[in-house]
């Protein structure tokens, strides 16, 4: 039986463990004299049983998913005379993968020789047999636990905390999911980025000023050597962030203060959502709303004023990506201002401060930390963002801190680096890895100082 | 008034309290038309009061409420929980401005001028009339920045010497100054409760108000904080005008001239504090101060 079926009817075991469970102890709980005689009431009775009949069934049909191949392909091979292998060590890998083929037919067997088809027959039929015997195994153990588990039910029988605890398991396994997840892309990309700089100087890639990612593919191609200095990036990635803050911050916070502080109950029902609807939005429109109405609209408004403009501008895109931010920033900020206590609100009106006094210096400092939260999300958000940079600032790795220029960031060069074939051994493909480990250090540092920051200022009001 | 015509003798009974939530009042000697008994009016009054009417939307909290609050006394306002004395304490610096839906009719004056005109600037009241609350309710700030917030923001003080001296000054009126004086600079939400209250006294005196609103300013202390308070409110009573909402009827013999009672939104007696202990004029009040019910 495939997999995904045998998990399939493992789940349908368990289902109907659970009534077998929950059907046992309302029978003994009859014949106690209700079903206070009970430790756990019923339903944890059934729980249990689910558990006991599912669980390790199931962790036997994961173990043998990451196992069986492994051990039916080495059976296989070891079971062909030694002479067949290449000499070098993927060799065994290739013959694995060819026989597979074979066995499952992409591989016409004609043309193969005899020896692999054999191989290959033998591999289908040892394939079969473990199927089978592990969807007889698993049965079995689902079956072994159920009988099991209800023989256990008794008046006595603490089901609940059992249950409980199994809870707790699972919610430590979904956290560790996120963990561990965190963790294998750093993995991947800093063991990709060490590849990267094997070729390239650290110390070239960091403070390197130019970039021009081009390496040949053959040696008499032209431009064969490229300069990998991410200054210009990063300068550029700053530049946009830092616009698009100048427009987010203040216009969120205000926007913000005005729904918390100052909007009556039935402006602030329909404001908070419309302004949340921002958020909603997906960036690839933000992007050609960048490109083709505010970029156009900056250049014809830069030659009116004498100005030149570049229609891919650092300005448009930054402009547009704070219009983006802007959600998280009133959002967030908005939540930490309502929630500041209404009696510190009174205590400082009591005084004769006036609205706006209050909020500057009673309101403001103590949702502060949630505030500067709401801005490092944002932060990070604006030097993440991809998709209005790759549309409306332009290619061009200019080291420039003028926002009518267009400029390019790092993650629109690791777009254009990453998209299409590429080969996964030439510097230029590798340093899209290097540069999104750069990128991630700085966000991290970022945050690291906002909450050294906050940790500092805040005003603790509990 | 006797009170065994109304209550009878003994415990009152379930329905004795339910009559008097229902607001079927006559047969516990409150008519709709109930006028104040005791003295209403007295001389030297620093707030007088007509004709106050208050409502939450469409519910009225406070029935044509007439009292007179003396300059430089402490008026103590007490009654059953829900009977409309902190709203009406609120109404006296116009903080129930900041309810939505609430809506004040009547005549209220301080030193002749109309709490309630349009010309009246709130922020100028408030600082003339300041309140303490029920919690303690200090700033996220500093215990200096506590107290210098209402002279900062009234630009009280001219320089850092004058601003300093203030503090001082509110805080060893307060009676905190010799527990914070090494600490002035640390957060004010770290002291104790009864601390934490007496720096909300220092904050509200701090601006030199003429009168202090107190809401329940003890309910949340413990004995020893709350002794430490009335001494500090009977200090205080000799140079401003005090007027305190309590549910503790000790507490109000203690530190008050003259109480008022209230009950459902009326203000049923107001007499000299001594008077209304042992030998209130109204049968309401005894039943209260006897403990019959609130």
């Amino acid at each position: 039986m495939h997999a995904n079926n045998l998990l399939l009817l493992l789940l349908a075991f368990a289902a109907a463990a659970f009534y077998v469970g929950r059907g046992r102890a309302n029978h003994i709980a009859k014949l106690a004299g209700g079903s206070r005689q009970l430790h756990s009431l019923p339903d944890y009775h059934g729980h249990y049983t689910a558990l006991c009949c599912g669980l390790p069934a199931v962790l036997l049909l994961i173990l043998w998913i990451i196992f069986s191949g492994h051990v039916i392909s080495a059976m296989v091979l070891d079971s062909l005379p030694a002479g067949q292998f290449l000499g070098d060590p993927g060799g065994r890998e290739l013959l694995a993968n060819k026989i597979a083929n074979i066995a499952q037919g992409v591989l016409p067997k004609a043309n193969q020789p005899a020896i692999l088809v054999a191989a290959a027959e033998e591999l289908n039929r040892l394939t079969q047999i473990s199927r089978w015997s592990v969807t007889a195994l698993a049965s079995c153990v689902s079956l072994v636990g159920l009988i099991w588990a209800r023989s256990r039910i008794t008046p006595e029988l603490q089901s609940r905390p059992r249950v409980e605890a199994s809870i707790k398991y699972a919610l430590f396994f979904c956290a560790c999911v996120a963990v561990f997840t965190t963790f294998g892309i750093i993995f991947s990309v800093l063991f990709e980025s060490l590849q990267f700089f094997q070729s390239v100087p650290v110390v070239d890639f960091i403070f390197g000023l130019e970039w021009s990612p081009q390496t040949a593919i053959r040696d008499d191609q032209v431009g064969s050597s490229g300069s990998f200095g991410a200054v210009p990036l990063f300068v550029g990635t700053l530049l946009v962030s830092a616009v698009a803050m100048v427009v987010a911050v203040p216009i969120g916070l205000m926007s913000a203060i005005f729904l918390g502080e100052y909007a009556h109950k039935s402006v602030r029902a329909y404001a908070k959502p419309a302004l949340e609807v921002l958020a909603g939005i997906p960036t690839v429109v933000y992007g050609f709303f960048a490109a083709l109405t505010v970029a156009p609209f900056l250049r014809d408004l830069g030659q009116g004023y004498g100005f030149s403009v570049s229609s891919e501008s650092a300005l448009a895109a930054g402009l547009v990506m704070g219009v983006m931010i802007i959600p998280f920033i009133s959002s967030l900020s908005d939540d930490v201002i309502t929630a500041v206590p209404q009696s510190l609100r009174d205590g400082s009106l009591a005084m004769g401060a006036t609205h706006s006094e209050t909020v500057i210096r009673v309101v403001i400092p103590a949702a502060l930390p949630g505030i500067v939260a709401g801005i490092m999300l944002a932060i990070s958000r604006a030097i993440g963002e991809t998709m209005i940079v790759v549309m409306a600032s332009g290619l061009a790795a200019n080291m420039t801190f003028n926002p009518l220029d267009s400029v390019t960031t790092v993650t629109v060069q690791i777009v254009t680096l990453l998209t299409g074939d590429q080969e996964f051994d030439s510097p230029k493909t590798l340093a899209a890895f290097a540069l999104g480990l750069v990128l991630f250090l700085i966000t991290l540092i970022l945050n690291i100082i906002a909450l050294k920051v906050v940790k500092r200022f805040r005003e603790q009001y509990e | 008034m006797n009170t065994s015509a109304t209550f009878g003798v003994g415990t009152p009974s379930e329905s004795d309290f339910r009559d008097t939530r229902d607001g079927d009042m006559s047969d516990i000697g409150l008519t709709k038309g109930h006028v104040t008994v005791g003295s209403v009016e007295i001389q030297a009054a620093k707030i007088t009061a007509r004709g106050v009417n208050i409502f939450y939307g469409d519910k009225q909290a406070i029935h044509d409420v007439n009292v007179d609050i003396g300059k430089n006394q402490v008026i103590a306002m007490i009654g059953p929980s829900g009977c409309g004395k902190s709203t009406f304490l609120r109404s006296l610096n116009r903080m129930n401005d900041t309810i939505d839906g609430c809506k004040i009719e009547g005549d209220i004056r301080i030193d002749g001028e109309d709490l309630y005109s349009p010309k009246l600037d709130v922020v100028e009241l408030r600082a003339r009339v300041g309140m303490v609350f029920q919690k303690p309710n200090p700033f996220p700030k500093s215990i200096y920045d506590n107290v210098a917030y209402g002279p900062k923001i009234h630009g009280l003080a001219e320089t850092r010497a004058d601003l300093d001296e203030m503090v001082e000054k509110s805080l060893r009126r307060a009676g905190l100054w010799d527990e914070v004086k090494d600490r002035l600079f640390q957060a004010g939400t770290g002291l104790s409760g009864g601390q934490q209250q007496r720096l909300c006294i220092a904050r509200a005196i701090a601006v030199s108000p003429e009168v202090i609103l107190m809401d329940e300013p003890c309910s949340a202390l413990d004995p020893i904080a709350t002794a430490r308070i009335e001494e500090l409110i009977e200090e205080l009573s000799h140079n401003f005008t005090i007027a305190i909402v309590t549910h503790n009827m000790q507490q109000a013999a203690r530190v008050s001239q003259r109480t008022a009672y209230f009950h459902l939104g009326r203000l049923i007696e107001v007499n000299p504090t001594e008077q209304v202990f042992t030998n209130p004029e109204h049968s309401l009040t005894e039943s209260y101060i006897t403990g019959r019910f609130g």
